[in-house]
Formats: structure tokens, sequence, C-alpha cells
């Protein structure tokens, strides 16, 4: 038996430990604000956070969560500054791997209070978007940044 | 009116928020809104297909074009809203289910706001009218002495109001108006079309997670489907050990797909689907399979042979597709000739989401969600393969997560339609991106041949360009070889001022399936001309800008001699040089062309090409490092689309286009050895990311009152060329193949 929590609820898992948590929480959760887009850890779209750092939910195994805290785009409280900016810059296109981005950038944004551009493309550019909205990402990101300040 | 068969069972689709059930139908609203439908379909307008109001004010606009980044189904409900002169607060949009009553649902080709913008204004308009009617005859004026701000009529003479909401019962029964007696707003009196604060109406759900795309689609007491595709097109399948697939946890069985016979069409490929109670089951079932493949007529399919097959068929004579002068005579006068060749591979889609859908066949009918482009395509497609009607077919549209062409052809939701049937319960198939990069309808390979004979000014006396790729007819009809109807995409319309020009098409086989790609044929035709422009600027030492702009000549409109749909959109569309000169012009303007010292490793290249009726211009400039890496600071585009609705959004979808412009130009490559893909996921298929995409991108609109042109893909075709002449100014290096990435340039 796999304890854990998400979005702050204690959870049990006892299936197979080498589910991607990716899979749990679309399939098993019906958390589907996080997106499949690789499989391998390439692309971003599943990021969540795990005590607070970004992670890639479809290359993290059921096992590997044990005893920690994970929170999903549904764990964050709208509308926090980082999905404010994301709808003032009008980021989205196709809006599938924004809740990857969202995630990524929170992430960022706690470790970083003022990242310059050479830190957000470090940061970010783990994070596919096929639709092209990464200049959109940066400002919106920058904003976020400002007002967090 | 259009039922679903058990709407109750809406209710259990998970986040699925909106119904696509209506047709206005007095069931899902309070209050009956529009008149009788067979009147309103006398008037030619139908407003009652499109809309309905509620007595509370809820305006609910059916929005009938799918939503896949582009912005269509924000667009097209805006313009409805501002000629019925809606609070766009009040507004909700219903997306359609597929049906051919809404007309064409096919989204693709960049003509959603183009083709329904005029309906969509009059449904507007006929619904302000009759709110209009309702009002006077309850003060007893007439509709004259009448007018709208937002939701209310107002009768300015006596200080009255009635909101939308109070009038929509009583409008609801008077009769549609005709169309000829509507006034449609004045530009100057838009409320919403053209405004810089249109936002996606979806934009609040994308950001906090609860946009329910096709991925996100659930029925009550589904399964998980995942499928082992023959790896070479047409494979059959020789023996199967499911063994140890059946032994992993969550896996319940598996069961076999029939092969695939061309023509292919949107059909199932044919495989081994492995059954589960979870997508993670399905997907480490189908590793443990032991599966052993014949071998197809498409086993011998590979690149580096096929590129020398087509590159050969490019230098003999093809079909002609168009002729002005004499280009051989030209040519026989000899004088200055310039020959080049261009390369362009094959390209996968890779939209974020991959290929996913479910559908549930219970008693001879099915019951599809699904994130598709072609909504009636799976009516059609699910109805042939079953063997049963297509209105016995419902297919409802998700959010699409990307689709850029790939999700025109819906063979998975065929496949879930064939497994459900066999199932006997609901089935979601989910493709991995390995399948989705494996299993693709590919943009097509292309080779290209260009000649000019240049006078003594530098500039072209004639000028022949012949191209040759498999065709996207082969996936319709397995003899086609020539692309007969892809010519329009920037082929058969060189709008250059030379005297002998001839375009030429060559035949070609396919080998894998072949589709529509964001922009498609103009991607290799616009990199071919605009290279080979270049080219000749440079021979003739000449800038680049002045040397197009010479090219393009005066400002006129160009005569094409077109026939069927093309000939129509000319009458509307006709070529005009003035409004693709004025783009080269603006670009050029904006990037401050020729005014910047450039310095060692830098350059600026220029191409200009109209396709989706839109003209547009691009300047990229690059910056090549001491290790050969290109950089892209700075992209400059102007584009011309006519009348535009959301302008924001526009400039997304161009600022869009040149990162995936930077991913063709730079990484874009599919390759087949005996007949299967060699790329399977995003590290050897690389698209661009953040920090190899242009650092900054600038979008000009032209000021405009012609009538709307596309914006989802005309962004794309002009910027590899761009980027490529910009890549010879830095290094002096021509490079006539696309990827850069295959050419070292240090």
């Amino acid at each position: 038996m796999i304890r854990f929590k998400v979005n702050g609820k204690e959870q049990t898992f006892d299936g197979d430990p080498d589910m991607p948590l990716l899979w749990y929480l679309r399939d098993v959760a019906g958390l589907t604000g996080t997106k499949f887009g690789c499989g391998m850890s390439l692309c971003g779209a599943c990021t969540v956070h795990q005590n607070g750092q970004a992670i890639r939910s479809c290359g993290t195994s059921m096992k590997e969560i044990s005893g920690t805290d994970i929170t999903t785009i549904e764990g964050i409280a709208p509308m926090h500054p980082v999905q404010k900016a994301w709808m003032e810059i009008k980021v989205p296109q196709c809006g599938y791997c924004q809740t990857g981005q969202i995630m990524q950038a929170i992430a960022l944004l706690k470790d970083n209070k003022h990242p310059n551009d050479q830190e957000i493309d470090t940061a970010m550019s783990g994070n596919l978007c096929r639709c092209g909205t990464y200049q959109r990402i940066r400002a919106a990101i920058h904003q976020a940044a400002k007002e967090l300040a | 009116m259009n039922i679903i068969e058990n709407v109750s069972r809406r209710g259990f689709l998970q986040g699925v928020v909106v119904s696509g059930v209506f047709v206005l139908s007095a069931r899902f609203v309070p209050e009956p809104l529009w008149a009788a439908e067979g009147e309103a379909a006398a008037a030619g307008i139908e407003p009652s297909l499109w809309m309905s109001i509620a007595s509370d004010g809820t305006v609910t606009i059916v929005a009938h074009r799918s939503e896949m980044g582009c912005g269509s189904r924000t667009a097209l409900p805006l313009v409805v809203a501002d000629e019925l002169d809606a609070d766009w607060s009040k507004v909700k949009i219903d997306q359609a289910i597929g049906d051919p009553k809404y007309g064409e649902q096919d989204t693709d080709g960049s003509h959603s706001v183009r083709s329904f913008f005029d309906q969509m204004r009059y449904v507007g308009a006929a619904g302000r009218a009759m709110l209009i009617s309702a009002a006077a005859a309850q003060w007893n004026v007439s509709p004259k002495e009448c007018t709208t701000e937002p939701h209310f009529v107002v009768h300015r003479a006596s200080g009255r109001k009635l909101g939308y909401g109070e009038l929509a019962a009583a409008a609801g029964k008077l009769p549609v108006p005709k169309k000829e007696d509507l006034q449609l707003k004045p530009k100057s009196e838009w409320r919403h079309i053209g405004k810089e604060s249109n936002a996606l109406f979806d934009l609040p759900d994308m950001v906090t997670g609860k946009a329910v795309f096709g991925m996100d689609a659930t029925m009550p007491g589904m399964v998980y489907a995942s499928i082992e595709h023959p790896p070479v097109l047409g494979q059959k399948i020789k023996s199967c050990d499911d063994k140890a697939a059946l032994k992993v946890p969550g896996v319940q069985k598996t069961v076999t797909i029939d092969t695939v016979t061309p023509p292919h069409l949107f059909k199932p490929l044919g495989g081994v689907a492995v059954i589960g109670d979870n997508t993670w089951a399905t997907f480490k079932g189908r590793k443990a399979l032991k599966i052993e493949w014949d071998s197809s007529p498409h086993s011998s399919y590979n690149s580096a042979e096929f590129r020398k097959t087509l590159e050969t068929t490019s230098r003999q004579p093809g079909k002609v597709v168009r002729n002005v002068g004499d280009v051989d005579a030209a040519f026989a006068k000899g004088g200055k000739i310039i020959e080049a060749e261009y390369y362009t591979p094959h390209l996968a889609h890779v939209s974020m989401e991959p290929p996913v859908a479910v559908a549930e066949y219970r008693d001879g009918k099915v019951l599809a969600w699904a994130p598709t482009q072609n909504p009636q395509a799976v009516q059609e497609t699910i109805s042939g393969v079953l063997g049963i009607k297509k209105e016995d077919v419902t297919c409802h549209v998700t959010l699409l997560g990307g689709g850029f062409g790939r999700k025109s052809k819906p063979d998975q939701v065929a496949e879930a339609a064939v497994l459900s049937k066999q199932l006997g319960k609901p089935v979601k198939v989910v493709w991995t991106r390995e399948d989705d990069i494996h299993f693709d309808y590919f943009h097509s390979v292309a080779a290209m041949y260009l000649k000019a004979a240049v006078g003594a000014d530098g500039k072209p006396t004639a000028w022949l360009q012949r191209t040759v790729y498999p065709p996207i007819g082969s996936t319709f009809d397995a003899a086609a070889k020539y692309a007969d109807d892809e010519m329009g995409l920037g082929w058969n319309n060189l709008p250059f001022d030379i005297p002998n020009h001839r375009a030429e098409n060559g035949p070609a086989d396919y080998h894998v399936r072949i589709g529509w790609f964001r922009s498609v044929a103009n991607i290799y035709h616009a990199f071919a001309i605009h290279s080979f422009a270049d080219e000749l600027a440079h021979a003739a030492k000449k800038d680049p800008v002045q040397y197009l702009l010479d090219l393009i000549g005066p400002g006129r409109i160009v005569n094409l001699d077109l026939k069927g749909d093309e000939a129509e959109d000319a009458k509307s569309y006709p070529l005009d040089t003035a409004r693709l000169r004025r783009v080269v012009e603006m670009a050029a303007d904006k990037a401050g062309w020729g005014k910047r010292p450039m310095g060692k490793g830098r350059g600026m290249g220029i191409a200009a090409h109209r396709s989706f009726l839109t003209y547009v211009a691009t300047v990229v400039e690059v910056e090549v490092d001491s290790k050969g890496q290109v950089h892209i600071p700075n992209v400059w585009t102007a584009l011309d689309a006519g009348t535009v609705v959301s302008p924001d959004n526009i400039r997304n979808q161009f600022e869009g286009a040149a990162v995936f412009g930077t991913s063709l130009a730079l990484f874009g490559e599919i390759t087949a050895t005996n007949g299967a893909i060699n790329q399977s996921n995003f590290h050897n298929y690389q698209v661009t990311r953040m920090s190899r995409a242009p650092r900054h991108i600038e979008v000009h609109i032209v000021e405009s009152d012609a009538p709307p042109a596309g914006v989802g893909e005309p962004g794309v075709p002009p910027f590899a060329p761009a980027l490529y002449n910009a890549v010879f100014a830095a290094t002096g290096k021509r490079v006539r193949e696309l990827p850069l990435s295959r050419t070292k340039l240090v």
C-alpha cells in the first residue's frame, strides 16, 4: 500500500507500483488537468509538484511518490498570479500543454523571484508547446514575477 | 430536431460541459426561441440552428467548427454576438455535433471565418431585428424608432428599454426576417469584430485545467485500448503471442483488427489491441506482445533511395499546371541560365495531444467523443467501416490539443467504434507518442527543380518550376500520382511579373499515408520559390527586398486562369500584387532592412507568400555561432488577411507559425527504413523548445476592409525560406534542403 497526498488530501494506492503517477492521476483519481504528451519526460505536459518541486508525472512511478505531497493544477487555488498573467497575456492557443507550463512556471518563481530571460529559458525548455506560445509564456512569467514581488 | 440517442448519458460524461445537443431546443433552455424551423429555413438564415436566448438573458451560440488553437470556436460566435448586439459576458458557446445541417464542418484550410463570416453576421442581425420587433410591439411603436445597446432594446424617445431575456419568448414567435430586409452594422459600430480585447472563450478553463480535451473524455463502463499497429503500412499479422501481455495486471484481453487495404481513407490501420482497466495497463501489455508481421508492398520504402527517385522525376518534363508565354523559346535564346534543386522531407504533426477517442457501439448506433477537426468525417468513416447509416453515428467534438491537420483524419475514432462493437462496451483508444509519429498521415516528402533565364537587368525572362511528391490524393485513391488538388497551394499561382513561365507537376508513388499538414504543399513550394528568388537576387547583385519587389512587379490583378473552387475564390479574392507588395514593404520597414549593421555571422532574409488568400511577408534575422548553431534573435511578419475578428489571436497564430516554421526549418525530418518510420518521440523528432525559438517575434496586421482570409496556416510557408535566405546572408552558404540540421554550417 502506497500512502501519499494529492492536493492536500491523504490517498492510498495498492495497484501496480510501476504505474506512472500520470496515469494514476488521470485514470484513477480523475484529475485530468495533468496531460499526457510523450510518456518519456520529454515534453512537460504532465508536470506536477512533488513536495513543491516540478516533476514529470509520466516518468515518476507510484512507488516513488510514497510519503510525498503531490500538487496538480487542480490543487492550485485560482487565480494564482501565474494563471492571471496567462489570462492577461492571452498565452494559450490550443491550451493542452498550458497546465504543465503553468505548473513549471509556478515552481520556477518559487525558487527564483525574478528570473531573467536566460533563466526562464533554462527552466521552461523541458515544456513543449507545439502551437508555439513561448514568447507569451516568457512575458507572462515576467508579469507574474512582478505581481508576486 | 437533432436529439441524441440517450440524452441522460450526457450527464455522465466527465467534465464535458457543453452538450452539443441543442438546435435551440426548448428542452435545454427555459424558453423556446426562434420561430418554427421551417419558416427560418425559408428565410435562408435559420437563426434557430445557431443560437438561442433564455429568459434569463443567456445567449447560447453554436460553434460548429472545431477548436484546435486557432480560435474559430470563439471567432464565429463573436461575429454573431456583434450583430445581435449581445453582451459577451452573457454568451455561452455550445459545440455542435457532426451534422450536415451546419454545412461544412471540416476545420481545415484556414477557412472557418472566411466561409462563415457573412452567414454568422446575418444570423446575429436576424436575432437583433426580431428582438427589436418584439419590443416595438410591446411598446406600440415602430421598430424603426428602436435601437439596441448590448443586451437591451431601447426606445430613446421615451427612455424605455427591455432586456433580451425579457423579450426572448415574444421574439421567438415572430417570423424570421428575410436576408434582404436585414441591415448589417457598419464597421464603425462593431463592438467585438476586430477588437484587441477579444480572448478565447475557453481561456479560463485552459489555465485552470478544467478544459476538456479528447484525452479527458470518458464514458461510464468504458475500457481502455492501446493498439500495436503494423510497423509497415499494409503488413498483416503472421502470428501473435499474447500470453505475456494477458498476465500484465489490468490487462483484460487482446483483440485483432484487420489490416487496412487501399484506399486507406480514415480506416483503422489494423493490428492487435490490448484492452485493459486503465491506460497504463494497456501500454504495458502491448510491450509484452510478440507479433510477427508479413511483408508489405511498402517494405521496400527507404527515404534515401526515394529521394533519388523524386529528384530524377523532377528533371523530366511533367504535367503542365500553368503556362504563360513560352519558356522553351526563351531558354533557347541562351543568355544566363540559373538552375537549382530543392528537397524537403516528410514531417509529422505531433500535436501535443496524441490521437485519442472514446466511442460506444450499441444497437447498431455509435456515439463518439473525439478531438476531431471533422466530425462529419467521423460519421462517414464509422458508417463505412461498420456498415451502418451515417445518421446513426453521433460525434461530439471536444477541444483539440492541437490539430495541424492530423485531426482531420479520424482513424482512431473508427478504431474505438470497431473495438466497442466487438467488446460490447464503450472503448477509449489512446495513441502513444510513438504511435502518433510512426503512424501519422505524413506531410509529403518533395523534390523541386527550378530554372530561370536572366536578362541583362538581372530579372528573369523565363521561369520554369517543377514539383514532385506523393499526393494527398493517394490516401483516397491508391492510383493517384499527381497532386492535381494541391497545385493551388503555391504552385499554379506564382505572383511574379515574368513574361514566360511554366509550372509543372511530376508523378510520385506513396508508401506511407499522406495527409494535410498545417499550410500543406505551400511549405515546400514557398521554400523552393523563395530560395530561388533569393538566389537570383544575389546572382544579379541586387538587394533581396528590392529584387523581390521587382519580381512581383507593379500592383495588378494576376490572371491565373483557374477552374472550379479556385476560380470561385478568385472572384472575391483576386490575387492582388499591390497587397503583396505592401506586406513586403511593411515587413522590411519594421525590420529596419538594410539600415542596421549585421556584423559577422549575422544576416537577414525575406520571403513573401500568399496562402489561404492571406498575404504574408516575413523577415528573419539569424546569428550563426562559431559552432554553426543557428540562433534567431528576431522575426518580423506583416500580413494582410482582410477583415479580422480577433487581432491579438491572429498575432498569436503568426507568432506560433514562426515557432512551427523554426521546427521544420531546423529539425523536422521523418525518414523510413524498409517501410518503417525511424523516429519515435521528441528525442529523435525534435520540435522547437523555448531555448531555440525566435527570441522576439513581431507581427503587424494590415488594416483592411477586404473580406476575411485565413490566419491559422499562412504564417508558416514564408518562414523557412526567409530563415534560409538569412543563413545565406550570414554565412554565404546556400542550403537547398530541409531541415538545416542536415548541413554543417561551419
